[in-house]
């Protein structure tokens, strides 16, 4: 049995993994940059609630609503200020600068937090240990499933808003033709800078998750943008909802490799990544879409 | 006032430069074609006209107000509207999402979902499909309705025949009556001549980026047309000239 | 216009002054042992480490157009494979060079594979790429995980002469990668190089063989910053995964080719050197330090994407190393060189 609670636990875990993937793969398919600086935003956001926790009182949840809102200004201004003039840059130039930008973030927080591991699990009580005991071996934390669920409902909203709402229509085309979009009345610009800002919005969310559900520091940022890379491209191409399938793959395999070894797992994580991306690379041809959630990035 | 006054206009393409100091004006309810080989810059010039192409020199007036550094969102907004060459619609959308996401240019008016399907009606059957499995003509008939939904007062329309069978490019022109004789203002690119004579009031032709031919398409034989499209003429022969 | 009098000039007076003056330094740098003092000695082969990391990762990213983020992994196992060849019993110094070598051979597979993914993806595919590799060093015992291991074999040199003779390994690479770099692009690499930069699809249609081409200059960069990692153990003699492995690497490599010059030859070593200086001053400041690295990187691309030497190049013209070729028309015109910017090569 205690392979299906590993099974159990990793499902779980996918939820978080699909919720920070998703801000990668939406800002991926609309504006076709990968942004390296993504795990270090959401640690960034984790650091926020932090102080606002450790320093104010203000319990995390309450500061999300906080911190969702000052994310979503970011993620404006980095579309603005950087990845606006990046993507006109050529291809390589939004890897270069949001590395970049990445190192600045992770060694700021070094510079004001140190490098103690914090974790806002102390902040919200009993919450993040409470679970259900579904059978002797099975328990199933009051976290993990709130993340989980948080990943649905987050994943679902998109979808909703892409498919049906005006702005989501508009988000769509500027991302298959962003010259075009304004002959109908779009402004391109503006509306990259929304995707982006309701990206990091998602980012923040993950960072909370995050901090909630285990330990972070400066450095986190990058480990979790490849943990959130792995579930994307696991998931693939198609709708959203690949997102959650490739958390949820990427979290199982996880956990059934720490069974084997300590390093197990992320041995078993990065060896299911390759071999999906070996499987669709040459079983697919190399035409085919790795990261795209609408379907369509070149 | 003219509707749409362009004044010594200079557009570059690259290194190359497109059009070179064309002036020209048009009256509200004129239909205007603009005619020249390909390469005479005719393209650039709608795409200028439209705030899809920065201009390095010269201006655009529309409706009486300067809008030579407006983006083309906003361009749209004042009723500037254009159908691009080679239709330029959004694939993965649905014919029906490409019409209505012209509602953004926020121009109420005649043109409806509704209008644009009596317009073009062998787009009623397709109103839920992907513009990407559409046929030339369909394409073009959603392309030229997204353009109508944004209610304009000018529009332009890039070389609509491109790529269609003669046939299909006669049901586009019939289904483009209701808009030629309807007093919208209109100017459009194309190559067949003829048709370009027939259905337009107004004839500019283009070599090499200048104008080198503008008159009442009554008062223009084919043959005058056709000198100065390949540049015979004397009017020609001054373009090419440096 | 006469076409018939239009020359390619591949030399001119200062690129062959400059080729002269380069082999110059290079023979009094190979007397620099008995000429300075240990500490300098030291310096400098750090500072030609720096230049074969610059190097190479300008040759992947600025002439194979493959930005990548986990180039950590063959710093890593350069130093991994130094340390199990010298276990195995290998002469140290041949470890250095065969370890190299070897990680060649190794990025070779992983070339196939990780060269049909697009830009970005690429890019973090290598990141995992190095985060598997790092666990996978930390699996074997003799590493001791995290605990890391010494070179001991080098304790059997005197210490004067293991700076001498590392530091002669590392002129050696340093040498040899600038050498095999310049010929490969005076080499119909070089224009193959040059045509997959502009445009993929294009070069393949004019019979540019793109694959090989960029699995070669991955190869070579591997080869390269194994090397490097390696002459970095020879240094500091410790293996600690984490430090080799760390993504730092990257982020040092990615700074000194943005701000030196992305995609031109004399670029990288330009900021190889500003690097090194800026190290000296200012790596004491500890994290203040990395911050502006990364603040400089992200204002380099942005701002300033061909680097200092691109911007150099663009306003004077000012190629030293002959790796381009010129368009010379006859008297009369003015010459092609700054009419026709994309006529020139490298």
């Amino acid at each position: 049995m205690i392979w299906f609670n590993q099974i159990v636990q990793g499902v779980l875990l996918g939820g978080y993994y699909a919720l920070i993937a998703c801000g990668l793969s939406f800002m991926y398919s609309v504006m076709g940059i990968i942004n390296i600086a993504h795990g270090s935003f959401a640690v960034l956001a984790a650091y926020a609630l932090f102080v606002l926790a450790d320093r104010f009182g203000v319990s995390p949840f309450l500061g999300l609503l906080l911190v969702l809102p000052a994310m979503a200004v970011i993620g404006w201004a980095l579309q603005r200020l950087i990845l606006q003039r990046s993507a006109r840059a050529g291809v390589l130039v939004p890897i270069l600068s949001t590395f970049g930008l990445s190192i600045v973030i992770d060694n700021l927080l070094f510079e004001q937090f140190g490098a103690d591991t914090r974790s806002l699990a102390p902040y919200i009580g009993s919450f993040s240990y409470d679970s259900w005991s579904l059978t002797d071996d099975i328990d199933v934390g009051y976290l993990s499933v709130l993340v989980f669920a948080a990943a649905v409902v987050v994943l679902g909203s998109l979808h909703f808003f892409l498919s049906r709402t005006p702005l989501g229509r508009a988000i769509r085309a500027t991302s298959e033709d962003p010259d075009t979009v304004g002959l109908v009345g779009i402004n391109a610009r503006r509306v990259n800078a929304i995707a982006t800002a309701i990206a990091m919005a998602t980012v923040g969310l993950a960072g909370a998750a995050l901090a909630m559900r285990a330990t972070f520091d400066p450095y986190a940022g990058g480990p979790h943008l490849i943990f959130a890379f792995e579930a994307a491209v696991i998931g693939g191409a198609g709708s959203l909802w690949g997102t959650l399938l490739g958390g949820v793959v990427l979290g199982v395999a996880q956990n059934i490799g720490a069974q084997i070894n300590p390093q197990g797992f992320f041995i078993a994580g990065h060896a299911v990544f390759l071999a999906v991306l070996f499987a669709r690379l040459y079983l697919g041809g190399r035409g085919s879409l790795l990261l795209s959630t609408l379907g369509r990035r070149a | 006032m003219s509707l749409l006054a362009v004044e010594h206009l200079d557009v570059r393409h690259g290194l190359l430069q497109a059009v070179r100091g064309v002036s020209f004006a048009i009256e509200r309810g004129e239909t205007i074609a603009l005619v020249g080989a390909n390469g005479a810059g005719k393209t650039t010039l709608l795409r200028a006209i439209a705030g899809a192409h920065p201009v390095a020199g010269g201006r655009v007036t529309f409706n009486g107000a300067e809008v030579t550094k407006a983006p083309s969102y906003q361009r749209v907004g004042f009723g500037i509207a254009l159908v691009p060459e080679g239709r330029r619609l959004f694939a993965q959308m649905s014919v029906e999402e490409n019409l209505t996401l012209a509602r953004a240019a926020g121009r109420a008016g005649a043109w409806t979902i509704e209008a644009v399907m009596e317009a073009f009606p062998n787009l009623r059957a397709r109103r839920h499909a992907r513009a990407g499995t559409l046929s030339g003509g369909e394409q073009q008939a959603t392309a030229i309705g997204r353009a109508l939904m944004t209610n304009p007062e000018l529009l332009m329309l890039d070389e609509v025949s491109l790529g269609l069978s003669p046939l299909v490019v006669e049901r586009v022109y019939a289904s483009l009556q209701i808009l030629l004789t309807s007093g919208t203002t209109i100017i459009l690119v194309e190559q067949d001549l003829s048709r370009a004579l027939r259905v337009s009031g107004r004839v500019l032709c283009m070599l090499e980026g200048k104008i080198v031919l503008e008159g009442r398409a009554a008062d223009l034989t084919r043959e005058q047309v056709t000198e100065a499209y390949f540049g015979l003429g004397k009017a020609g022969r001054e373009a090419i000239l440096p | 216009m006469n076409l018939d009098n239009i020359t390619v000039e591949r030399w001119s007076r200062l690129s062959i002054g400059s080729v002269a003056a380069s082999v110059a330094v290079i023979l009094l740098l190979a007397a620099g042992p008995r000429l300075f003092d240990a500490n300098v000695i030291d310096q400098l082969t750090t500072l030609f480490i720096y230049v074969i990391l610059a190097v190479t990762w300008n040759a992947l990213a600025g002439y194979g157009g493959l930005v990548s983020i986990g180039q950590q992994a063959f710093f890593g196992l350069g130093a991994y494979g130094a340390v199990r060849l010298a276990d195995a019993g290998v002469s140290v110094y041949v470890a250095l060079v065969l370890s190299a070598l070897v990680v060649g051979l190794v990025a070779l597979p992983i070339s196939a594979f990780m060269l049909r993914l697009r830009t970005g993806e690429f890019a973090i595919g290598m990141w995992v790429v190095a985060a598997l590799t790092h666990l996978l060093v930390n699996l074997d015992t003799l590493v001791r995980g995290e605990t890391g291991t010494s070179l001991i074999a080098l304790n059997a040199y005197a210490a004067e002469t293991r700076h001498a003779l590392t530091y002669w390994t590392a002129l050696g690479g340093m040498t040899a990668m600038l050498g095999i770099l310049f010929a490969l692009l005076r080499s119909p690499l070089g224009a193959a190089v040059q045509a997959i930069r502009d445009d993929d699809d294009a070069a393949a249609s004019v019979g540019v063989r793109v694959m090989r081409t960029k699995r070669i200059i991955f190869v070579l960069a591997a080869v390269g910053i194994a090397l490097a990692g390696a002459l970095w153990l020879a240094t500091t003699i410790t293996f600690q995964p984490k430090t080799y492995f760390s993504v730092q690497w990257t982020a040092y490599m990615i700074f000194m080719v943005l701000v030196g010059g992305l995609g031109t030859f004399e670029g990288p070593i330009l900021g190889a050197v500003i690097f090194f200086a800026i190290e000296a001053w200012f790596g004491q400041t500890g994290v203040w330090y990395l911050v502006g690295l990364g603040a400089a990187a992200l204002s380099f691309a942005l701002f300033l994407p061909r680097g200092i030497w691109g911007w150099v190049d663009a306003h004077v013209g000012l190629r030293l190393l002959p790796v381009g070729r010129t368009l010379r028309m006859p008297l009369g015109a003015s010459e092609a060189r700054d009419q026709i910017p994309r006529f020139r090569g490298g």
